[in-house]
């Protein structure tokens, strides 16, 4: 299944995990900093909800 | 229904709401299939032999890294002129995406000239533009964070996004009048003469429309993450004055 | 404008206004040249021409600190942005003292130091020129990256971070120019651009430092 890379098995092999890599963890810090804000001002919210009421 | 409507960054989030599963899916169908397809399915170059695998990463990524500089270029106007945060947010939100596109052009392109020219690097002008656009999206990177008024930082960044597009077009011809260079011409004219083949094309194309999909989906979701940290800075700046 | 343009030069020459400091440093780099790729004459008279370019810009670089944080800290700049006179003209007028005091030295300077780096004898000259039509730019660009970074404590470093990239195009046309120079061939093409990028920086870039400088003082 695996084409035959030959001589440049390391380089190709390289750059589709490196890039594979990068994308991932670009992925992971925009969701974690994405979740993160929306929490806060879910929370924020809430706060200024109970304090009109109260 | 003007464009303009989506500056109201409430019209803008439910606009996002609605576009962001269609560009993650799509995103994620684009660069599976053109990954997978030209990594599995395509035969090897005559000359590059099976370094050519890495056309569908390294152009796609490239393409990226310039556009976004464009599209973050745009917003910063817009934010200069007609003061949506919306815009600014955006460019902010861009930022780091066309940089990492950048880090993966340079790494691909290392990789895959080092077989090809027999060097991990070398001063060629396509190289070297890329490099100082790798600069561009540090020195931009790092201005928004050293601000801490957010207007005063969408203010001073368009202007640097400004001024650097102006530089950044002179070092283009000015790296191109330094140095003849190595990197092969354009792969992606208009003109179909001179394409690659079919049979990468393919391929490449759906590469880089899911790559494409990737940043509008990013994107969106960052400039959400952007909305929702002022917001939440407005609230509690409130709250704060109450108490 | 002329009061403005005298105050900045006299303060720079007081004692502790910097001047002479660019000089020495262009020096200092200059002597460590061959510490670092070693003495051979003939490699020392081929790199000679980029590496005073260089020199001569970090000198620039470096000097730019003061250019505008000071007057930021003391409150001149309000007084400034304020006046009669338009913060355009009043940076435009900066970046002329800060060209005086740094840039000119350097450009007088060079020569001497291409004496120690072995530059070959036709290309004291374009040296000369290049460096006189370029660092107008680099005073100007700078200027710039003052403006853009004067609210932050302690943003030279950032400030050099941005400024760096800007000088690109001028560091390659001055120092194809001082290179071809060196060597006999001709020079037009990459001075004319050069110029062409002073004349463009000092007319356009005073506009743009002068917006940023106002987003931060508002």
């Amino acid at each position: 299944m695996m084409p035959n890379l030959g001589t440049y098995a390391f380089e190709v092999l390289s750059s589709y995990a490196a890039t594979l890599v990068l994308i991932a963890g670009l992925l992971i810090v925009t969701l974690r900093r994405g979740m993160r804000a929306r929490d806060a001002l879910r929370r924020m919210e809430e706060e200024t909800a109970r304090h009109g009421k109260g | 229904m003007s464009f303009w409507e989506y500056a109201n960054p409430v019209k803008f989030l439910a606009l996002s709401a609605r576009v962001q599963p269609f560009a993650w899916g799509a995103a994620a169908v684009g660069i599976f299939v053109g990954l997978v397809w030209g990594f599995f399915f395509t035969p090897d170059d005559f000359r590059q032999g099976s370094t050519i695998r890495i056309i569908y990463i390294h152009v796609p990524s490239a393409w990226i890294a310039i556009n976004a500089w464009i599209m973050m270029l745009i917003a910063s106007l817009i934010w200069l002129v007609r003061r949506h945060h919306v815009s600014a947010l955006a460019a902010k939100a861009a930022a780091p995406v066309g940089l990492v596109m950048t880090v993966i052009g340079l790494l691909t392109g290392a990789l895959w000239g080092q077989p090809m020219w027999g060097t991990w690097w070398a001063w060629d002008p396509r190289l070297t533009s890329f490099l100082t656009l790798f600069l561009f999206y540090l020195g931009y990177i790092a201005l928004w964070q050293a601000i801490e008024d957010p207007d005063t930082a969408a203010d001073l960044t368009s202007v640097l996004c400004l001024v650097g597009s102006v530089f950044a077009l002179m070092s283009r011809y000015a790296v191109l009048f330094w140095n003849q260079g190595l990197h092969q011409g354009a792969t992606l004219s208009l003109d179909k003469e001179e394409n690659i083949s079919d049979v990468f094309w393919f391929p490449l194309i759906t590469s880089i429309a899911g790559f494409t999909l990737l940043f509008i989906a990013l994107v969106l979701y960052r400039t959400g993450t952007e909305i929702s940290l002022r917001r939440a800075r407005a609230l509690g700046a409130r709250l704060e004055k109450e108490a | 404008m002329t009061a403005l343009l005298i105050r900045d030069l006299r303060l720079a020459f007081r004692a502790g206004g910097g001047f002479g400091l660019g000089l020495a440093f262009f020096l200092i780099l200059v002597v460590l040249v061959p510490f670092s790729v070693g003495p051979e004459s003939a490699l020392l008279g081929t790199i000679a021409p980029g590496i005073l370019w260089l020199g001569a810009l970090l000198a620039c670089l470096l000097s730019l600190d003061r250019l505008l944080a000071l007057d930021f800290e003391d409150g001149t700049l309000d007084v400034l942005a304020t006046a009669p006179l338009p913060l355009e003209a009043a940076l435009a007028i900066k970046g002329l003292a800060h060209w005086i005091t740094t840039g000119l030295p350097l450009v007088l300077a060079a020569p001497v130091l291409g004496i120690l780096l072995n530059l070959p004898a036709q290309g004291f000259g374009w040296l000369v020129v290049s460096l006189a039509l370029g660092t107008p730019a680099l005073s100007m660009i700078g200027c710039f990256g003052a403006a853009l970074t004067v609210g932050i404590k302690r943003g030279g470093l950032l400030m050099s971070l941005l400024v760096l990239p800007l000088y690109v195009p001028t560091l390659i046309f001055g120092a194809e120019a001082a290179r071809r120079g060196a060597v006999g061939m001709a020079v037009e093409t990459p001075l004319l651009l050069l110029a062409g990028i002073s004349l463009g920086s000092v007319a356009l870039l005073p506009f743009a430092a002068a917006a940023a400088l106002r987003m931060t003082i508002r």
